[in-house]
């Protein structure tokens, strides 16, 4: 049998949890929960990197030896986005990353239209381009056809915790994609995380209600459980869900002795 | 008229007033169990008939700031550069009237400040000036934003209100947010603390926050001098102010401030005073009602109230402030707007957020997003 790993790029990854860097109380209980979660591959904004702070958030995620995956937060539009990439990939080494552009710092949505264009110049300049979307079908096909490595729509507005709100365009989204779709934003609880694993989301990212919850490094655990238990139930394929009650001794077996 | 001051007169002070002081304890549940609250149930948060509830109310206040902003604070620091003023307010230190030394930093003094303060662990700082047009006027401000660029990663004004075009070289320059007062939103009242100079037109202060969001400010401060009239009053015009701003210009983030009059080189003595526990109701009444909008602590609360109180809904702080220029360089204790009353440094600070396990965040901007 092979083994299950999932492919972005030309890096592999056993784990189908991805995580954030933010509102945690310390850079060292990030560090714990990080490891807890068993997570490879960890984003981190552009705008919290500090070479002027001893234990900066950097500092932390290479002491876990994680794959660092920056992001644009804080962009507003293309062309920041993509000064703030080339930024990144001089200030962290990698080449990877997480383009995010939400010019309302209320909900913090992304922009359809700024997205595409900043991930179709992103992708030219050599980076692995991993973008965050509202869960559009149509646009994670443009997307797609811009040569990004994977598509991360939104479960629920970021930090609310309300779960899979979108699930119905997130299952369109998962059937039509040639590229991993990365369920991002949103998920509140572990159960949330299977739900989208056993929908056929190829990973999640989960930064809030793992920073938020009352025992971070637990939560993380507990969140690493749920991605494996809906990744394997995903394989082991779900038992339909069936609209009509089937009997167990049926109903219509007397016409046969007629 | 512009469509603030419309708004604002739309609105009866007295009548506001009222009907903030007959909400019931059933408004205040109500309010409480929202998910979307609104202007009316803001009011009911800010009533006497919250009092009794307080403790839910903050509770619910801090739980909705850990949700949004996480166990962290965001750590910033002003940095005086002038106490020119041509503007009488009674209540000021820098007022025009008060004999006092007057000061406007040379290139030299702006650096050796910048120095101090990025030593402090600094890189988000607020530029403060009076109102003097021909001293600290937007070249002198440009100067000092190119300056400072080179040392922190956000550059944020508090000055005299600008010009749409003004606001627009100053974003360009790598100005983040602008915070501008109103300081009363009671337009009589207004007159009588701002009998003269530029600041005494009131809807020319009031439109500030539209010019600088027209002009694409990044983040815009709003709020009130508690102490110059009714607190409950002066937050509900706040919130109206905010609502109207967060519609037409929602690229845009906000920020609220909460001064409360200070001791200082005038003569004026508050008379609309806020207890403590008043104060923590405000914060908490604005978190509950808008869960995005950030809310900023000062150094002019005392320590043991800053300890106890950052958690229940703010998201910024300053510490080891110094209200008067060249401060930081110089020892002497002169010519200062405010006396703080938290006189504990950057490093105490942080070590106290920390000890109460919340992160202290020094940097979150890049200069790439200007």
């Amino acid at each position: 049998m092979t083994p299950d790993v999932l492919t972005i790029a030309d890096t592999t990854f056993q784990s189908r949890l991805f995580t954030g860097t933010g509102k945690f109380s310390s850079g060292e209980e990030m560090y714990h929960a990080l490891l807890a979660s068993g997570t490879e591959l960890v984003t981190v904004a552009l705008k919290r990197v500090n070479p002027n702070e001893k234990e900066d958030i950097i500092f932390w995620l290479q002491k876990g030896n994680f794959h660092l995956l920056p992001n644009t937060s804080g962009a507003r539009h293309a062309k920041e986005a993509v000064l703030a990439a080339h930024l990144a990939r001089e200030a962290l080494g990698t080449n990877w990353l997480k383009l995010e552009i939400h010019p309302d710092p209320k909900y913090l949505l992304p922009d359809p239209i700024e997205t595409v264009a900043a991930a179709e110049q992103l992708v030219k300049d050599g980076f692995v381009v991993l973008p965050y979307v509202h869960a559009d079908p149509v646009l994670c096909k443009r997307l797609e056809d811009v040569g990004c490595a994977a598509v991360m729509p939104l479960g629920a507005p970021i930090g609310t915790n309300k779960g899979l709100k979108t699930s119905d365009f997130l299952e369109i989204i998962i059937e039509q994609s040639k590229v991993p779709v990365i369920v991002d934003a949103g998920l509140g609880a572990p159960s949330h995380a299977a739900a989208a694993l056993e929908m056929g989301a190829s990973a999640v990212l989960v930064n809030t209600a793992m920073a938020v919850a009352g025992d971070p490094v637990a939560m993380a655990g507990a969140f690493k459980k749920a991605c494996e238990a809906g990744r394997e139930a995903y394989q082991a394929k779900l038992a339909p869900i069936r609209k009509q009650a089937e009997a167990s001794s049926p109903l219509l077996s007397f016409l046969d002795s007629l | 008229m512009s469509e603030i001051s419309s708004l604002i007169d739309s609105l009866n002070w007295n009548a506001v007033e009222q009907s903030i002081l007959n909400k019931t304890e059933s408004d205040v549940l109500h309010a409480l169990d929202s998910s979307k609250p609104t202007l009316e149930d803001f009011k009911a948060l800010l009533s006497p008939a919250a009092i009794p509830h307080l403790s839910k109310i903050a509770m619910l206040s801090q739980q909705l700031t850990l949700q949004r902003f996480g166990r962290v604070m965001q750590m910033y620091v002003p940095l005086y550069l002038s106490n020119e003023c041509q503007n009488i307010c009674t209540y000021c230190g820098f007022s025009m009237d008060n004999k006092l030394k007057r000061k406007t930093l040379t290139d030299e003094e702006i650096l050796q400040e910048a120095h101090i303060i990025k030593a402090m662990g600094y890189e988000h700082v607020l530029l403060v000036t009076g109102e003097a047009n021909h001293t600290v006027g937007v070249s002198y401000l440009l100067n000092a934003v190119k300056l400072l660029q080179p040392f922190f990663s956000q550059i944020s004004i508090e000055v005299q209100p600008l010009e749409e075009n003004e606001y627009k070289l100053l974003v360009d320059a790598g100005v983040h947010a602008v915070l501008v007062y109103q300081e009363t939103y009671h337009r009589e009242v207004y007159k009588t603390y701002h009998p003269k100079g530029k600041k005494s037109n009131f809807d020319y202060r009031l439109a500030t926050p539209d010019r600088a969001g027209e002009a694409g400010v990044y983040k815009i401060g709003l709020g009130t001098l508690i102490g110059l009239e009714n607190w409950r009053v002066e937050a509900f015009y706040t919130a109206v102010h905010l609502q109207y701003l967060e519609k037409r210009y929602w690229k845009t983030k906000y920020s609220i401030s909460f001064p409360r009059w200070r001791p200082h080189a005038g003569t004026y003595a508050a008379e609309n005073c806020i207890s403590n526990k008043e104060f923590v109701q405000l914060i908490s009444a604005y978190r509950i009602f808008d869960q995005e909008v950030e809310l900023s602590l000062s150094t002019r609360e005392s320590p043991n109230f800053r300890d106890n109180v950052f958690a229940l809904g703010f998201t910024s702080m300053s510490a080891g402030s110094k209200t008067n220029p060249g401060g930081y360089a110089n020892k002497e204790e002169s010519l200062e707007q405010f006396e703080i009353s938290d006189e504990r440094s950057a490093a105490e600070i942080a070590e106290m957020l920390k000890s109460k396990g919340y992160e202290p965040v020094w940097k979150d901007w890049s200069t790439c997003y200007h």
